[in-house]
């Protein structure tokens, strides 16, 4: 005999200003095996939880039903109070009658019949719920970050401090991400590489951190706590393990006209290269596209040279398999292709730059030695422009750039148009800008000086166009305030450019189903809550790939996420979800739609002997579950042709009770 | 291959000679244009008020006919084409707009946006081809030529998607295919004036005279247009260069000069 309790939330007025809750307690009493119905103001407050306790140890509840926000908000809360006073938590079921109902609805009325239809389904579904017991799974104690820029970098860090295993995958040969390629940092203008580079050795020195450069993660497989990745480490043609780092190959490989990417291509490196002085591994790499012994089987020069025997031309990828117990995505951003805005010269002058580039052109070890000389004739240039937001904050419609705000060009801008007046106080430095965002500790502050102390002219309004004249850049603007148009001749033009996630982040993604927004960051499992996790368990966000950031937010965020990976770490044993599927043996045909569609590779195909009512033995091909690798999606059960597939918690039945409930 | 011609009219007047040629080398180029019958003028300008479409009328009657006769409708001279595009996009894309001017016209067939719309330059890139172009030319240009676009032809980008409106090549292309030496000038995109000339010839003045000088100084020795009002501000306002329509151009290579 059901003795069914359903409890209807007012949520403040959230519920109660739109559903009559009263009334749906009321029609809801009536329901066959519901032996109590109450309201409530707050289900959740500790109050309305001791309200559902005492009703199932009074009235000996069998079943709970519970109007209210979301499973999502509140399930587990619900489930724990239950359990609490001895029922079974999965002998809960919530209508939700908010979300799905008193928000999205203005007419009481209507509104009110439609949380008694949602309230009775729930009890229908109730009705058939069977107690069901969570089993463990057990955790592998090791972390893998995706990703080795500063993000990478200090989440590894912070892992191992707290005594965990952690692995760093970087797709670069060396370790250090943007940051590395940065001169001076804001607010306090510390140079970038004396912050960053103590904390990449530190990574490489970690006895518990082990660091796959030039490697990509090729495919995971499994769950939370039990991940089984898959890592390319790709060929370098050098045997790590041997080289010294001397740079002796570098300087003598015949090939020296590939454009070095560590300074945006505005110089050149050897075929084989170490990409900058402080890299981490600090390993030399030979560039395969160009090396003439690898295209042609002719050179070899290198490996004549190089003492200690490193240079292995046989090298090849090789596949590492991992089991980790968490996964951390750290894949940064890229700064936009500008193909889509030559109204700013960018392909038709080497003086038209982006920030990144300033960035090498101002830093000590980049292509001019940290003497800022414009690229097409290495003169001092006498008239600088920045443009901000270049693709950023651009309209929809527009079909170029990005919509959003990439965050940190303010700050950066501020700081190029300080440095470079600080150093040559003689230049002219204009900040074209559609506004100045600079929140942050100490960042208004540092515009307000770039633009009052060291005289930068900062002027509201955009820059309509660039054409290169002669030796000069012809810079049209507007003065919004002036209300004027602005003619420049500048010597050399600087874009802030919008950032985007790196273009592995989408197919990580993939890899990870760890979902993303419409501009590929991930997505948080909650924006304001859980803003360091992905809705997929077991899956964290680190640094830019999940919204743009600055670098004490990156490593605020880094910290954060390294916090949670510990906390899942620490666990012995994690609960597993018992919602799972399982298959009926007898009904089972062998076809494989169940294992085709799995997700999760959570189905396999075993023979099994069944005994027939004529004594004999026959061996039939059905499907098996795997319960610690099924999520509990239910792509099986719908797509099983002969209904042996079904859901614990979710079953055939029930949803069907669920269905008639609403269409009675 | 047929298309539907609307000339538009200022080329029946102050711009024959952009209309002649393009006839006549359609011709040779292997394509007919079959001149609309009864066309109205375009406008000259596609307003942007939302609730203004009397000066579209003209236009979704000629995108219409060309519909009826199942045929791509083709100009030459910028402002029809960016009014007829702009208009076509809206008959696609703005269900209210639509509406409101199929139940003004109401004629028993509604229109949405169907008609393709061509320039004539894409209708000799995109379905002719440049190649087939350079492989009619007689005469060579060999001379430096800039390409000015003016502002009407390539935007609103989104809408026009006849090139990239901030760096084009359509017309640098064809003047290579015709054996000219393109040359690339910074303001070779940039507004002439347009109408503004009426009112505040100044300002008209001083915007032609950034463009020309700009085309001089990059050493061009002709400019080359497919907008009557640009050619005619560029020449008001003292340009020292021949300006010439493209058909002209591409008439001399094919067919070459006539006395």
């Amino acid at each position: 005999m059901q003795k069914i309790g359903v409890f209807v939330c007012h949520c403040g007025t959230n519920i109660a200003a739109t559903v009559d809750v009263s009334a749906v307690a009321a029609a809801l009493s009536a329901e066959p095996g519901v032996v109590f119905a109450r309201e409530y103001q707050y289900m959740c407050s500790a109050s309305g939880q001791d309200l559902i306790k005492d009703a199932i140890k009074e009235k000996e509840l069998t079943g709970v039903v519970i109007c209210s926000c979301s499973p999502r908000m509140h399930e587990a809360t619900f489930r724990k109070a239950a359990a609490s006073a001895g029922l079974n938590p999965y002998m809960v079921e919530i209508a939700n009658i908010r979300e799905q109902c008193s928000w999205v609805h203005k007419d009481k009325q209507s509104a009110t019949e439609k949380a008694i239809i949602l309230g009775r389904a729930a009890i229908a579904k109730v009705a058939l719920n069977t107690p069901l017991k969570p089993g463990e799974i057990p955790v592998t104690k090791r972390a893998l970050v995706i990703g080795g820029g500063i993000a990478g970098i200090q989440t590894a860090l912070d892992i191992a401090d707290a005594g965990f295993e952690v692995d760093i995958v970087e797709k670069k040969p060396t370790i250090g991400g943007k940051m590395a390629q940065l001169d001076k940092t804001f607010p306090t203008l510390d140079c970038a590489a004396c912050i960053l580079t103590p904390k990449m050795v530190e990574a490489s020195q970690n006895e518990k951190i082990r660091i796959y450069s030039y490697s990509q993660v090729e495919a995971v497989g499994g769950f939370v706590g039990n991940f089984t990745v898959k890592i390319r480490k790709k060929a370098r043609y050098v045997d790590e393990t041997k080289c010294t780092g001397c740079g002796l190959c570098t300087e003598k490989c015949p090939v020296k006209n590939v454009p070095n990417e560590f300074n945006l291509g505005m110089n050149e490196r050897h075929a084989v290269y170490i990409p900058f002085a402080q890299a981490v591994p600090k390993v030399a790499v030979i560039d395969a596209d160009c090396c003439r012994m690898l295209k042609d089987g002719k050179c070899g020069l290198c490996s004549k040279l190089c003492g200690a025997g490193a240079i292995d031309y046989k090298q090849e990828d090789e596949i590492i398999e991992n089991k980790y117990g968490a996964i951390v995505a750290a894949t940064g951003y890229e700064p936009i292709s500008l193909d889509k805005f030559d109204e700013f010269a960018y392909s038709k002058s080497k003086d038209v730059i982006t920030s990144l580039q300033f960035e090498r052109l101002m830093n000590a070890a980049g292509p001019t030695g940290g003497v800022l000389l414009r690229p097409s004739d290495n003169k001092h240039p006498k008239t600088i422009v920045f443009v901000q937001c270049v693709g950023s904050r651009c309209e929809a419609h527009a079909k170029k750039g990005k919509e959003y705000c990439s965050k940190i060009c303010c700050m950066y801008t501020a700081k190029h148009a300080m440095l470079t007046r600080e150093k040559y106080p003689d230049t002219d430095v204009y900040v074209f800008y559609i506004d100045v965002r600079t929140p942050g500790k100490n960042f208004d502050e540092f515009y307000r000086r770039a633009a009052e102390e060291y005289g930068v002219h900062y002027v509201k309004g955009m820059v309509g166009k660039i054409c290169a004249e002669g030796d000069k850049l012809k810079v049209q603007a507007s003065d919004l305030i002036a209300d004027k148009q602005l003619h420049i001749d500048a010597d050399l033009v600087v874009l802030a450019a919008a950032i985007e996630p790196d273009k592995s982040a989408r197919p990580l993604a993939t890899l990870l189903t760890a979902s993303m927004d419409t501009n590929d960051f991930f997505t948080e499992a909650h924006p304001k809550l859980r803003p360091v996790e992905s809705p997929t368990a077991g899956v964290f966000l680190s640094g830019c790939c999940q919204g743009p950031k600055d670098i004490p937010e990156t490593v605020a965020q880094a910290g954060a996420a390294a916090s949670k990976v510990i906390g899942l770490l620490c666990k012995d044993k994690l609960t597993a979800n018992p919602c799972v599927a399982h298959a009926d043996e007898l009904m089972c045909n062998g076809c494989s739609t169940c294992e085709n569609v799995c997700p999760y590779h959570a189905i396999t195909y075993i023979d099994k002997e069944f005994k027939m009512p004529d004594r004999t033995v026959k061996v039939r091909r059905v499907a098996q579950v795997n319960p610690a690798v099924c999520q509990g999606c239910g792509a099986c059960t719908v797509a099983c042709p002969s209904k042996a597939m079904d859901l614990y918690g979710f079953s055939g039945k029930q949803i069907y009770a669920e269905v008639d409930a609403i269409c009675r | 291959m047929k298309f539907l011609y609307y000339p538009g009219c200022t080329l029946k007047n102050k711009a024959k000679a952009l209309d002649i040629y393009a006839r006549e080398c359609a011709e040779i180029l292997g394509f007919e244009l079959v001149e609309i019958n009864d066309f109205q003028c375009c406008g000259g300008v596609f307003t942007t008020s939302a609730d203004e479409i009397a000066t579209k009328l003209a236009v979704v009657r000629a995108l219409k006919a060309a519909k009826a006769a199942g045929m791509p409708l083709v100009t030459v001279c910028s402002a029809c084409h960016n009014v007829i595009k702009q208009t076509n996009h809206a008959m696609q894309t703005d269900a209210v707009f639509a509406d409101r001017v199929n139940r003004y016209l109401n004629d028993g067939d509604d229109y949405h946006g169907e008609t393709k719309v061509y320039h004539y330059l894409e209708v000799l890139r995109d379905i002719i081809g440049f190649d087939k172009v350079k492989e009619c030319v007689k005469y060579p240009l060999n001379m430096n030529i800039g390409a000015y676009y003016g502002c009407l032809m390539l935007r609103p980008g989104s809408v026009i998607e006849m090139d990239d409106a901030e760096n084009p090549q359509i017309m640098e292309q064809l003047i290579k295919a015709l054996g000219g030496r393109p040359v690339e000038y910074g303001n070779r995109n940039e507004c002439c004036g347009g109408y503004v000339t009426v009112t505040d010839p100044g300002f008209a003045r001083k915007r032609s005279r950034i463009i020309y000088e700009s085309a001089e100084t990059a050493g061009a020795e002709m400019i080359v247009t497919a907008c009557p009002l640009c050619r005619y501000n560029l020449i008001k306002n003292g340009a020292d260069i021949p300006v010439k329509y493209f058909t002209e151009l591409l008439s001399k290579a094919l067919i070459g000069e006539k006395e």
